[in-house]
């Protein structure tokens, strides 16, 4: 063909899109939609990643083995010269905790000669290795690195600058080892070795210059990849539906396009176009469109991470303690990503459209597709395919076990369920249609299955949204209420008053114990739990405690035993991390003691243990009493608060009222899942503009079916009003199966992901309102999206009804 | 003095890259820019209380073949031209550097004085390099006078407590070397008595060495152990105070002469005045004489491409009074020091008036 044909052609082509821009931006903006999610949770996965590698990095310097005393004790510096003496490349860790500016925290000391991984300031400032920096970093005064939270915290503020690292964990401080030796007096000690890289082959076995060592591979940051693994596999499948979801639009988009244009292809073939050359156009035309899509959902999606990063970091923080910082870098990896799927994306959801306007004979007649009738063998097979997936998700309940087994559960349920749909929908119709009386009633209904095959992809998306929302909602709803329970029970007391110093705590509980006020002591210390950093309380023989801890499991007598110093209770992390329970064994601060019972702590991504308060004590003599847990009577709290307040001029927050603590830690958990909610309000709203997209198509082509109902006497207004009836109907109906998927979802994510993720097992509670809810919210939806074709239909001239029967397109 | 650098005093640091002997630049750049900035305060020492080294020097040996803790920087430097008994050249250097960042010594993590270490192996066709890095204090890397022992992790340079007989050991990756260092000679202060200036403006250091070591040992190749002998040089020099900002660079080389004569003269490049090049020559006997500044020309002859740079691998020493005039030719025109800081560092060969084999550095070329 020459090129003015092209043109030509080209030109009575795309003039579609300037007659209907409507449509195009509707592609586009599915497109985007799509490519916007996808690439929005691609950056905030990207983002958290690496952000808690760099964590990973600096506390486990880069995944290398390390050497410790087999004993568990400190390691001599004159061993690490030694061993450095001997040809063997290791660096010196020194570790520990302190209470530091009003607060404790944990101290990470590094060698800068030696360690491999330094951390890094926010504000980019100069190369750790920069000898400048170097100077800077020991000092004299030397530097602390540390999360901003931490060092906000910090009043007074240490000698030390401070220089903010929000790839750092909470409550930790990283600055030169002489820093670290001297502030916890420990000059001449280490608490573990890094091994750089393998010794070389002349350099003497360890047992013979150090035989206190042992080599230790790197494993100790698993839990924490496992643990943030499976929210980043939460985020990921959100990202996956909400990209199903937007191919759907962008489906519907191509097929309209190519519906209204049959009239003009079947001209084109017939003034000698090949149908290569039409397929290259359809193609080029939708690269365009991909690519100028792609663009603005990469740029959308950016946005939508920007915003909802600060709410991830929360989560990642709140749920598991990941260090995740909240600001965004751009990363080539997912804008290539993004780009990729918005290509991807549009090649399949317009193959069908390519490869049909490629099969066009000549000289077929325009026959509108939706008069074709739903295939039987089609609905048939399509049965079958989702009853095999939901019976592997069966099978995958039975055997598998496991975080991937988990999520592989999932993906199996959900596109089973997305396939049985149309089926079950058309045979729910059918029966409707049996009942039906009235003939207009029988049309409503066997119209409404006619239109089944061009509404079922975009009523599968809703289907996978609702069923998304309502197990979401029931795993954040049970989450809820445990957690307000374990909040009641571990929060027994009124009131918690902290004194700030010894000598105040020394006159302040006299004077509670005349107004009447039963003290609690409450302590607690950084200490390391199996060689992980953790916290030790110490918990009087109080009946207070008896009643309200929130034991899980207990030995015969464990309060007695605890009470006497014979052992320690465990919160369940700990117990499920080192497989410990009632009558084992945990290593505190390289002595192991007893576990005389498990208690809940939920919230709490650190390892923790209880001990009795002499126990307590004895074991960490310089810890000082400053903080108690007042028993009275509810109304009195708030006088006692503020005669505390005046009488020991206590500042405000040292007093606190247990409903207040408890409302913050409420908020904390709201903040937590307040990712997933925007999440399932974008997956929802999504999911509307599919079936409003899907509408559109059908609404065009549906005319020569109208026209004889109206033909032979309905009003374009009833006709109207049927089809919003019909689009409510439909989502309604979905909706109703969107129960049962949900509720399986729900049980999933809490019996088997949480598991697996977060060691604990929730009680699974339904919530019946929320569904009523979300089913009000799918039909308005359904009815939101018909609003338009049914205005439309309604406004129609009769003309064009008419025109109809006038002539065979 | 506040604690960040004034504009003058970043200017001068920008420089600090381009100035004296590899060591200096690490000095400086520990030091940052106070110093620099401010200049001398007092006669006996700088305003962070380093002391300065003083005309008339006295040495104490064998105190003065230990540390200095209270200069910024000081070094133990030996290049060797070795042979193989298939005539194979090769060059090696050991060096061990100390940088103060206050002006004295604390025991454990407490000091802070800092220990660097470069490590080189040169062949005709190719250059190992090798650094380490430790704190002082701890015993990780120090030198002790009596006995003598100069070592950072499993490197070691120790021996005698008059440095006559020395024993050298150090390993890369991919290479290592284990060498015997013997010399009859007495040692020689450069300069006056020890005393060396670095500018006509005054900037000293104190500078001696041993020239005359004989050296036998076995380097550690990819290919192989491999026996050598060969000849080699101790430079030993400590100070506090940093080079004029217009020098801008440093060539420096060592000569064993066929005779048995040593020269070494060096060459501070100034952006702003002429270049600054005192020499000493030491005759086969092992008189030492100082040369004046400008008695001795170094002039480049030949450049080559080195790690993205220009530098001069080829050169001619003139000494009309002493019957010199000499083509030094690099063994590996490649001798570059891929360390932190990185410099160019590898044998010559002599030829014109005089044969024999030397040892070239250079740095400040970028």
């Amino acid at each position: 063909m020459t090129g003015p044909g092209w043109r030509a052609a080209a030109g009575a082509f795309l003039s579609h899109w300037r007659r209907h821009p409507g449509q195009g931006a509707t592609l586009l903006l599915g497109l985007a939609l799509a490519t916007a999610l996808w690439t929005g949770v691609q950056a905030i996965n990207a983002e958290a990643r690496a952000s808690y590698d760099r964590a990973a990095d600096l506390v486990g310097q880069q995944g290398r083995p390390d050497l410790v005393a087999r004993d568990g004790g400190p390691i001599p510096v004159a061993t690490y010269v030694a061993l450095r003496r001997a040809g063997w490349p290791v660096a010196p860790i020194l570790e520990g905790s302190l209470r530091l500016g009003g607060r404790q925290v944990s101290l990470l000391g590094l060698d800068p000669l030696t360690a491999p991984v330094l951390p890094t300031p926010d504000d980019g400032g100069t190369d750790s290795s920069d000898a400048d920096a170097l100077a800077a970093f020991i000092g004299p005064p030397g530097q602390f690195f540390g999360a901003p939270a931490t060092l906000a915290a910090l009043d007074p503020a240490p000698d030390q600058i401070l220089i903010s690292d929000s790839g750092l964990p909470p409550g930790l401080l990283v600055g030169d080892i002489a820093t670290v030796g001297r502030l916890l007096q420990r000059p001449d000690n280490l608490s573990r070795l890094v091994l750089l890289e393998d010794p070389p082959a002349h350099a003497p076995p360890l047992a013979r210059i150090a035989p206190g060592l042992d080599r230790r591979e790197a494993d100790r940051q698993a839990d924490l990849t496992g643990l943030t693994g499976s929210f980043h596999l939460n985020l990921t499948a959100f990202g996956a539906l909400s990209f199903a979801v937007g191919l759907f639009i962008v489906h519907g988009a191509v097929g309209l396009a190519f519906e209204q244009r049959r009239g003009m292809v079947r001209t084109l073939r017939a003034l000698g176009l090949p149908a290569r050359d039409l397929a290259l156009l359809l193609a080029a035309e939708l690269l365009c469109a991909a690519l100028l899509a792609g663009g603005i959902g990469v740029g959308l999606g950016y946005v939508l991470a920007a915003a909802l990063l600060p709410d991830v970091a929360a989560t990642l923080q709140g749920l598991y303690g990941a260090p995740a910082s909240g600001t965004l870098t751009l990363r080539p990896g997912w804008v290539a990503a993004g780009m990729g799927m918005a290509l991807a994306g549009t090649a399949l959801a317009a193959a069908q459209s390519l490869w049909r306007i490629f099969h066009l004979p000549v000289l077929a007649a325009a026959q509108p597709r939706a008069w074709r009738l739903a295939s039987a063998r089609g609905m048939r097979r399509q049965a079958l395919l989702g009853v095999g997936l939901i019976g592997l998700a069966a099978a995958l309940t039975a055997g598998g076990s496991g975080l991937t087994a988990g999520f592989a559960l999932l993906g199996a349920l959900l596109l089973g369920a997305a396939l049985m749909l149309p089926p079950c929908l058309a045979a729910a119709l059918r029966w409707a249609e049996t009942r039906a009386r009235h003939p207009l009633a029988q049309w409503f209904w066997a119209d409404s299955r006619q239109q089944l095959p061009g509404l079922s992809l975009a009523l599968m998306a809703l289907l996978l949204a609702l069923a998304a929302n309502i197990g979401v909602s029931t795993m954040v709803g049970s989450f809820r209420a445990t957690f307000t329970g374990w909040l009641d029970q571990r929060l027994a007391a009124e009131a918690y008053v902290n004194a700030g110093d010894a000598g105040t705590a020394a006159r302040l509980a006299p004077w509670l114990r005349q107004q009447g006020v039963t003290l609690l002591p409450r302590i607690d210390t950084a200490a390391r739990l199996n060689g992980q950093p953790g916290t030790v309380q110490g918990l009087s023989d109080a009946p207070t405690w008896r009643t309200h801890w929130p034991m899980i499991a207990a030995l015969p007598g464990a309060w007695d035993d605890l009470a006497a110093g014979r052992g320690v209770f465990i919160n369940e992390q700990l117990s499920h991390r080192g497989a410990i329970g009632p009558g084992g064994a945990v290593r505190i601060d390289g002595t192991d003691l007893p576990v005389l019972g498990v208690y809940s702590d939920y919230g709490n991504p650190a390892p923790e243990a209880v001990m009795g308060l002499d126990a307590f004590h004895d074991r960490f003599p310089d810890e000082p009493l400053v903080r108690f847990a007042l028993r009275l009577p509810p109304e009195r709290v708030a006088d006692v608060a503020a005669a505390l307040r005046t009488r020991f001029a206590l500042p405000a927050d040292r007093v606190q009222d247990q409903r207040a603590i408890k409302a913050r830690s409420l908020e904390i958990f709201e903040r937590t899942f307040a990712v997933t909610a925007a999440l399932n309000l974008l997956t929802l709203g999504v999911a509307g503009l599919a079936i409003f997209t899907s509408l559109l198509t059908l609404s065009s082509q549906r005319l020569p079916q109208v026209a004889p109902v109206w033909a032979i006497g309905t009003p374009r207004l009833r006709l109207g009003g049927m089809e919003l009836a019909r689009a409510a109907a439909l989502a309604g109906m979905t909706a109703l199966l969107a129960v049962p998927v949900g509720l399986a979802l729900a049980w999933i994510l809490l019996a088997v992901v949480n598991v697996a993720a977060f060691g604990w097992r929730l009680p699974m509670l339904l919530f019946p309102l929320d569904w009523l809810r979300l089913g009000g919210l799918a039909v308005l939806a359904g009815g939101a999206a018909a609003a338009l074709p049914a205005l439309r239909l309604m406004r129609r001239p009769a003309a064009d009804l008419l025109r109809v029967f006038a002539y065979e397109r | 003095m506040g604690r960040r650098p004034t504009a003058q005093g970043r200017r001068a640091r920008d420089r600090s890259g381009r100035l004296v002997r590899a060591a200096l630049i690490v000095m400086l750049a520990v030091l940052g820019a106070r110093a620099m900035a401010q200049g001398f305060a007092g006669l006996g020492s700088d305003a962070d209380g380093y002391t300065l080294p003083a005309p008339a020097a006295s040495f104490q040996f064998p105190a003065d073949h230990g540390p200095h803790p209270d200069f910024r920087i000081e070094w133990w430097y030996v290049t060797a031209n070795l042979t193989a008994a298939d005539g194979t050249a090769y060059g090696v250097q050991w060096t061990l550097f100390r940088s103060a960042l206050v002006p004295r010594a604390a025991p454990g993590w407490a000091s802070r004085q800092i220990w660097f270490a470069h490590a080189g192996l040169t062949t005709a066709d190719r250059q190992f390099a090798a650094q380490r890095r430790a704190r002082g204090g701890i015993g990780q890397a120090g030198v002790t006078p009596s006995p003598f022992a100069a070592w950072i992790d499993d490197w070691q340079l120790a021996g005698t407590d008059d440095l006559a007989r020395l024993q050298m050991t150090a390993r890369g990756d991919d290479f290592a070397y284990d060498l015997t260092l013997t010399a009859d000679g007495p040692l020689v202060l450069h300069g006056d008595g020890g005393y060396s200036l670095k500018s006509p403006r005054g900037q000293a250091s104190y500078y001696y060495s041993q020239p005359g070591y004989r050296v036998s040992g076995v380097l550690h190749l990819p290919g192989g152990p491999v026996q050598v002998t060969g000849q080699a040089w101790l430079d030993r020099e400590w100070s506090s105070q940093p080079l004029a900002p217009t020098q801008t660079g440093w060539d420096w080389v060592s000569l064993h002469l066929e005779d048995g004569a040593k020269l070494m003269v060096y060459r501070l490049r100034d952006s702003a005045a002429p270049d600054f090049v005192p020499a000493t020559y030491v005759a086969p006997g092992g008189g030492a004489r100082a040369l004046p500044a400008g008695v001795v020309a170094l002039v480049p002859l030949h450049t080559s491409r080195v790690a993205g740079r220009r530098i001069p691998t080829a050169w001619r020493v003139t000494w009309p009074e002493g019957g010199v005039d000499l083509r030094l030719d690099a063994l590996n025109p490649q001798s570059w020091m891929d360390t932190a800081p990185p410099y160019w560092e590898g044998p010559v060969q002599i030829s014109g008036s005089h044969r024999g084999a030397g040892y070239l550095e250079m740095t400040g070329y970028d």
